[in-house]
């Protein structure tokens, strides 16, 4: 099974992120892609780079960024598990790097699952 | 864990299941190295994940959960060891070892696992893949043992009672330890020969898994997932290894046809028939990307060619697209590599693409005398299929037919006999 992780950040203290944590950040990424579990992930450049393409009442909008939320989407990750729990645990681990190597950091990782084909499987 | 107080006992027990199995190779691993027995080290394991169920639901996942594991079960044996008179020797040997560590035991084991741990698994999957062990127990022992999967869950994989997959992995481990057969990685001598046995395990496994992908009961399709872990694995221990690389490209591409290859009435649908757009672009890039890697390391090996010809089907967004006369030209690399009569039809249909059905028909004729082929349903279709394009209609259909009382697919069997049909028309 496939899950797309995305982390969001609600609060997070001025300057750079720490060299520790990202040091971090690449090494649980470079164990869980020899795990075999990571097979895609990336950064997002802040949403002042980008826009968004709406549809309201009939009405198609285009807008540039930086979006309104308080939260930025900031990366995402793709993981090939055996369970949402295995996704899980990976997402903590990823999480748990941010609460111990960036004092005052806040944000959030929602763990979805990707449609796959066991989903348009025949009828048995 | 963050959570944990919303959880259940079942939502607990299946997070500590979750991260066994993220954990278990590696700690199974580390612990073979130490007692020098595979069947010790797995039991040991085992006793330190039930502690963790245990433990972990009420105190929370430990911080390096791997680690926990491992020192739990060091403790295990040490305290086995302690018990048993007939261990005497083993605990002297490994006591010794221990004690002599016991006090930095968790600083030290971090640092242990991180410097040994690539080799120890490497030495636990050259283990369990040796070629000493009978293909059906290497199987067992290798899902088992790398892949964390039970006894019952490698039964349904493979439709054979539990008890029958319980014997065969106890029966490796015996023979594993009857033969002292050593962990350790195979001497450079032996290490073409230990790969390819190794390989051609994990390549089992997957093929066990896409022969099955319709149906209702996902576990055997997720043997496919389960093999490319496992080639992923490899990977990153053996990143020079061309043929490593080349199994995981083979695999990926291949995999990555799954969502297109059965119709919804659980038929199947022929690669050229196949919806393209439905093929999983994520494998096709990232098996795309591995077999880039290997062509990079080296000279293909066998599993090299067998990607580079899958990578002519998915690098083509029509069929009329495909680079039949390069796929003919690796049909030949790949014959001369590993001659088969099975590669060599291939070769009759690429070449048939290629240069025209009369060429490929040449080859396929100077097949209709291999005893490897009698009953191979695919002949007889191959030769059908050529003839038609020649306009040889009737010679076709008999051929469909003959296909067809060779097949023991029954949809296969209906999909030749309609093409019979259809050349009487």
């Amino acid at each position: 099974m496939r899950y797309l992780v995305t982390l969001k950040v609600n609060a997070q203290p001025d300057g750079p992120p720490p060299a520790d944590l990202m040091e971090a950040i690449f090494k649980l990424g470079q164990e869980a892609t020899e795990a075999g579990a990571l097979l895609d992930n990336s950064g997002l450049a802040p949403s002042s780079e980008g826009a968004r393409v709406e549809v309201s009442g009939g009405r198609l909008t285009v807008s540039d960024g930086p979006f309104a939320e308080a939260k930025e989407l900031i990366s995402y990750a793709l993981y090939e598990v055996r369970s949402k729990e295995e996704a899980v645990e990976w997402t903590t681990r990823f999480v748990k790097l941010h609460r111990d190597l960036w004092p005052g950091w806040e944000g959030e990782s929602d763990v979805l699952r990707l449609f796959g084909p066991e989903d348009f499987a025949p009828p048995a | 864990m963050l959570y944990a107080g919303r959880m259940t006992v079942a939502d607990s027990h299946r997070a500590v299941e979750a991260v066994w199995r993220i954990e278990s190779a590696r700690v199974i691993a580390a612990l073979a190295r130490m007692v020098n027995d595979i069947g010790l080290a797995e039991e040991l394991a085992q006793d330190a994940l039930v502690a963790a169920l245990e433990e972990w639901p009420r105190k929370g996942v430990p911080d390096n959960p791997g680690a926990w594991l491992t020192l739990a079960a060091k403790h295990q044996a040490l305290d086995q060891f302690r018990r048993r008179d007939t261990y005497q020797r083993k605990l002297q040997q490994i006591g010794r070892d221990m004690e002599l560590r016991q006090e930095s035991a968790e600083a030290e084991l971090d640092e242990a696992l991180d410097d040994h741990i690539g080799d120890d698994l490497l030495r636990l999957i050259f283990t369990a893949c040796h070629p000493e062990l009978p293909a059906e127990g290497r199987l067992a022992l290798t899902l088992r043992l790398l892949g964390g999967l039970s006894t019952a869950e490698i039964a349904r994989a493979f439709l054979v009672p539990e008890p029958t997959v319980g014997q065969r992995i106890s029966r490796a481990k015996r023979t594993l330890a009857d033969k002292r057969i050593p962990i350790e990685l195979p001497p450079p001598a032996e290490l073409p020969a230990r790969l390819a046995s190794l390989l051609e395990v994990i390549y089992l496994i997957f093929n066990e898994g896409y022969a099955a992908t319709a149906g209702d009961d996902w576990i055997r399709p997720s043997l496919c997932q389960e093999a490319m872990r496992l080639g992923r694995v490899l990977v990153g221990l053996m990143p020079a290894e061309p043929e490593v690389h080349g199994l995981l490209a083979l695999m990926e591409i291949q995999a990555s046809r799954i969502p297109a290859r059965t119709a919804r009435d659980g038929s199947p649908i022929l690669l050229l028939d196949q919806d393209r757009s439905r093929w999983d672009r994520l494998l096709v890039r990232r098996g795309l990307a591995a077999l880039r890697r290997a062509e990079e390391l080296g000279t293909l090996g066998p599993y090299g060619l067998q990607a580079a010809i899958a990578a002519c089907h998915a690098r083509a967004l029509t069929p009329e697209a495909t680079d039949w006369e390069r796929m003919a030209a690796l049909y030949r690399l790949l014959a001369h590599l590993t001659p088969s009569p099975i590669v060599e039809l291939n070769r009759a249909v690429a070449v048939g693409m290629a240069y025209g059905p009369e060429r490929g028909l040449e080859i396929a004729d100077g097949l209709r005398d291999e005893r490897a082929l009698r009953e191979y349903a695919h002949l007889p279709a191959v030769r059908g299929d050529l003839l038609a394009k020649l306009g040889r209609a009737e010679e076709a259909a008999a051929e469909f037919r003959r296909a067809a009382g060779l097949t023991r697919n029954v949809r296969e069997r209906d999909l030749f006999l309609e093409r019979a049909a259809a050349l009487c028309r």
